[in-house]
């Protein structure tokens, strides 16, 4: 077999032992391929536990910029005997396995299509260090040495890198960079050359390089969030971590040295949501982060927010479900959860970011459209975006931009007569005016409450007055398909008879799938909805083509519900393309699937145009 | 209940407190509760207690959950705005909505099926919180609403209105606010209305998490004999261990109770707490002796009433999360965007 030959154009896969210290180790390595103009795309792949157990790091290295999990590994760094067998199983046949060859394995234990290289690196350790987390701790940086001899890594990069980690305990860095040389020296004299390879290049750009969750957060610090409430669930806790993190550099009144915010950590999930209720009908702009699970508590609330017209932002940082399902997965699973959540005929904005970038933008505006619109505003992401680190445009804020307050009654409208209907439509939106508490002596007061009521907020349970409110909070729903995101058309070079739609996380695989499939000769015309309810682009997308292609990470074709739903299409249309094991999706299965359907249709002569 | 609204014209002798309200101006709807319900009494002292503390109505949020306790901020305080909020979750709500707004004065109203069964969870965070709050249990030991059946607080043996006997242990609101660090705990009987008000007085003064306990009799479902919750077996079995006078800061202080009788505690707001004491072993300031007071009464079936505890020098979830003065509400870009040149240097971070 052939060893595999690729210059900025592999992936590698770390498979390491949770808690053993190489998070930041294998972060060293990307970051070092990144400094030299090569975009990375790396992801967390672990398992529900803290500490003993196996955990990966897969590096995707594209100069071309595809930033979707590829799929297969051209170079394992197996560092975890307990998945021994299930690492070298999954490396391209001619890839290559780098191991720690202190003890001697039986032939059994490799395959004879791939490169084999051992280095000892726990003798180098033992003979290096006496402290045993130490040996630990350096070990992996000793491979990053290592690799970075066998791959051409610039050492200067990963020197900086090293320097900037360790600014504020300087103590670390000689230590760091020693175990650094250790193991580059080691690679440069022992280990023979192998096909892959880093070249320096100029295809990072002004890009940034952060997940998520982190860019959410901080897309609230900017939206003017103050009130986040919270409860730890995986794979959404680092959004609040990160909020409190950036608060706590940005949001301290530099006179007093108190906060501008509040983070409470709430006793469940309910108590989270309800103390952004609390928050939101008292003026303040609030959110909550979680995942499905946590959906599924706050259920009761979202329909008192939605009925007694409540802004409320809540992020979801979308995991494989049902139930606890698969909590350290990705998913893209409770659009529908979301979309309807409540007993009772309900229908809430949905905000569908592609990546971190979108995260930081639609974060702010999501509190933004939850004071104008009074009602829970959902930013759906997924563990994908959230917790990987993702190459993306640098985050932008327009300072001549003001929070939309929404219609608010002031003091001075209230005084000067100004007639308050909390329920009433008054301006044809469906949106009514509300009124914060203490704003008048005299008038503006109200009782806010989830049964039903007249326009004037009067307990009432005649029909009319029910099915007027009803009938408002449809127009409302209606009127919130002007503010959200509009989709983004991505047009093929000629007319095509074919097209695809999709959201989130998916955008990268599916803009490789687009140049995979051109390569193969079909045509696609790709529409990226950014929000619920959808704008009519995307029903005229739909009429403008014979086929379309709905691809989202579920079972269920939850996308695909939500469009035949709102529009009234016959769903024979919408043909779901469908990818939901855990793992982010792949430009491979997406051209894939709609290749084969594609090559089909021509074969059986059913599909009289050409893609 | 009665449907005929009260007119609205003010008699000319009512008279105004300092900022110039008469007592009907504390008043809301119509009560919808059933005639002779405990709960009526307490919005009375609710209303009385607002009135004479010279508090500005609007000044005043008030929340509750779901039940009949829960209904009746409907029926006080009209200009204030009120959150009839879900089953249960009251604490919640309210604690984001005292977080927006700290000016505010933040008025919890629940019930024993609110508070001790499907809140249970909520009630013991938000007092474990430290929410600067005056937190009213309406305890009547049923479920009203649902016409009759035991709630979390009803004593083993009390017995339904349909003959049903209770086996389950009681939830005691007292105990596990103490428990949990309420720095105000308090129990009052809505048939004695000369030390409820005053009770709901020094809650409101209180800033920290104040909690009163209320036996409201249900007169619908449970005020029968063999209910442990009846006017009848509180009246007999009510244990008061002080009498309680609030006055505002500066006023002048007469003592006419005998010395060593008497204690004296200074609210947060200069406004003094006088607590004349009515069993000389009491000290409303030993949460643990409190507790263990309250144990032994209540083992001997008698119903200690009264201000149970005062921490005078409580901190509230403000003060814990060392939060800046001015409401959150209020606070705009300027203090709340860090601007485009901050997240440049942000961005040049993430390189």
């Amino acid at each position: 077999m052939k060893p595999i030959e690729a210059v900025n154009d592999f992936v590698v896969k770390f498979a390491n032992v949770n808690g053993s210290g190489s998070a930041s180790a294998n972060e060293l390595f990307a970051k070092s391929i990144l400094r030299m103009g090569v975009p990375v795309s790396p992801r967390n792949i672990f398992p529900s536990n803290i500490q003993g157990l196996p955990t990966w790091y897969e590096v995707r290295v594209t100069e071309a910029g595809h930033l979707g999990r590829r799929g297969g590994v051209d170079l394992m760094v197996a560092m975890n005997p307990q998945t021994w067998d299930a690492d070298v199983a999954e490396i391209e046949p001619g890839g290559y396995l780098f191991y720690d060859s202190t003890r001697p394995l039986p032939a059994s234990k490799f395959r004879a299509d791939i490169s084999v290289i051992g280095m000892p690196l726990t003798e180098i350790c033992n003979g290096t260090y006496d402290d045993p987390r130490q040996r630990q701790l350096f070990k992996n940086i000793i491979y990053v040495g290592a690799l970075a001899a066998l791959l051409h890594i610039d050492l200067a990069a990963i020197e900086a890198l090293i320097a900037e980690q360790y600014k504020s305990k300087p103590k670390l860095l000689a230590p760091n960079v020693h175990a650094l040389h250790l193991g580059h020296d080691y690679a440069t004299r022992n280990l023979p050359a192998i096909g892959l390879g880093v070249r320096a290049a100029d295809a990072v750009g002004g890009r940034i390089f952060i997940d998520g969750n982190s860019a959410a957060a901080l897309g609230c610090v900017y939206g003017g969030a103050t009130v986040c409430a919270w409860y730890p669930i995986t794979p959404s806790s680092s959004l609040a971590e990160a909020f409190q993190k950036y608060c706590q550099k940005l949001r301290v009144d530099p006179d007093t040295g108190k906060n501008r915010y509040a983070i409470v950590q709430a006793e469940d999930e309910i108590a989270s949501i309800g103390m952004v209720v609390g928050a939101g009908w008292n003026g303040a702009r609030a959110f909550t982060t979680t995942s499905g699970p946590g959906i599924s508590l706050m259920n009761e609330f979202i329909g008192l927010a939605y009925f007694a017209e409540i802004p409320v932002t809540l992020i979801d940082v979308q995991r494989g479900g049902p139930s606890t399902g698969m909590p350290t997965r990705t998913q893209q699973s409770d659009l529908l959860a979301c979309a309807w959540a409540s007993h009772g005929d309900t229908r809430h904005v949905l905000l569908l970011p592609e990546d971190p970038h979108e995260c930081f933008e639609f974060a702010a505006t999501a509190l933004d459209l939850a004071d104008r619109l009074q009602t829970p505003v959902f930013l759906m992401t997924d563990l994908d975006i959230g917790m990987n680190q993702r190459l993306c445009a640098p985050l932008k804020w327009d300072d001549a931009r003001r929070y939309d307050r929404g219609k608010v009654m002031t003091a001075e409208e209230l005084e000067a007569g100004k007639d308050f209907g909390r329920y009433k439509d008054v301006d044809g939106d469906g949106i009514p005016w509300r009124t914060l508490p203490a704003t008048h002596p005299t008038r503006g007061s109200y009782f806010t409450r989830g049964t039903s009521r007249d326009a004037y907020a009067r307990y009432s349970e005649r029909g009319p007055d029910y099915v007027y409110n009803m009938q408002r909070l449809l127009k409302k729903f209606d009127t919130a398909r002007s503010l959200v995101p509009a989709p983004i058309l991505r047009a093929a070079p000629r007319p095509t008879p074919h097209g695809a739609i999709f959201f989130g996380s998916t955008s990268p695989a599916m803009a490789e799938a687009i140049d995979a499939l051109q390569a193969d000769g079909i045509a696609l015309d790709t529409l990226r909805v950014r929000a619920y309810p959808f704008p009519d682009a995307v029903r005229d997308f739909i009429a403008a083509h014979e086929r379309v292609f709905v691809v989202e990470q579920n079972r269920d074709g939850q996308l695909r519900t939500l469009i035949v739903d709102a529009f009234g299409i016959d769903p024979a249309k919408l043909l779901p393309v469908l990818h939901y094991d855990g793992t982010p999706i792949t430009a491979r299965f997406i051209a894939g699937a709609i290749g084969k359907h594609v090559t089909q249709k021509r074969v059986a002569g059913a599909d009289s145009c050409a893609a | 209940m009665t449907y005929i609204a009260k007119p609205k014209l003010h008699h000319p002798t009512l008279a105004c407190n300092a900022v110039g309200y008469t007592r009907r101006d504390y008043e809301g709807k119509v009560s919808t509760l059933c005639a002779g319900c405990g709960h009526d009494s307490i919005s009375a002292a609710i209303i009385q207690a607002c009135w004479e503390l010279d508090i500005e109505p609007h000044r005043v949020a008030k929340l509750s959950g779901i039940g009949c306790s829960s209904k009746t901020p409907d029926y006080f305080l009209g200009q204030s705005h009120g959150f009839n909020t879900v089953h249960g979750r009251m604490p919640s709500v309210l604690t984001g909505a005292n977080l927006a707004n700290r000016s505010l004065l933040y008025l919890g109203v629940s019930g024993d099926g609110d508070s001790a069964s499907i809140g249970l969870g909520q009630f013991a965070h938000v007092m474990r919180r430290g929410v600067d709050m005056t937190y009213i249990v309406e305890n009547n030991g049923v479920y009203g609403l649902t016409k009759g059946q035991f709630s979390a607080t009803a004593d083993p043996g009390s017995v339904s209105k349909k003959g049903v006997t209770n086996t389950d242990s009681p939830l005691d609101m007292i105990g596990m606010a103490l428990m949990l660090g309420a720095s105000f705990v308090a129990r009052g009987f809505s048939g004695d209305k000369r030390q409820l008000v005053p009770l709901i007085k020094a809650a409101i003064a209180h800033r920290g998490a104040a909690f009163i306990d209320v036996i409201s009799p249900c007169v619908a479902f449970n005020n029968h004999a063999g209910s442990t919750k009846s006017y009848e077996y509180v009246r007999e079995h009510n244990e008061a261990v002080n009498r309680l006078d609030i006055m505002p800061p500066r006023a002048e202080i007469t003592i006419d109770y005998a010395d060593g009788d008497t204690v004296e505690v200074e609210q947060h707001d200069g406004s003094i707490l006088r607590l004349h004491k009515l069993h000389a072993d009491y000290d409303a300031h030993d949460r643990v002796g409190a507790m263990n007071y309250l144990q032994a009464h209540q083992a001997k079936g008698e119903v200690v009433t009264g201000l149970l505890y005062v921490d005078p020098q409580a901190r509230d979830l403000h003060a814990h999360l060392d939060t800046v003065d001015a409401p959150f509400n209020t606070l705009g870009e300027r203090e709340l965007c860090p601007g485009a040149a901050v997240l440049e240097k942000i961005n040049g971070g993430l390189r």
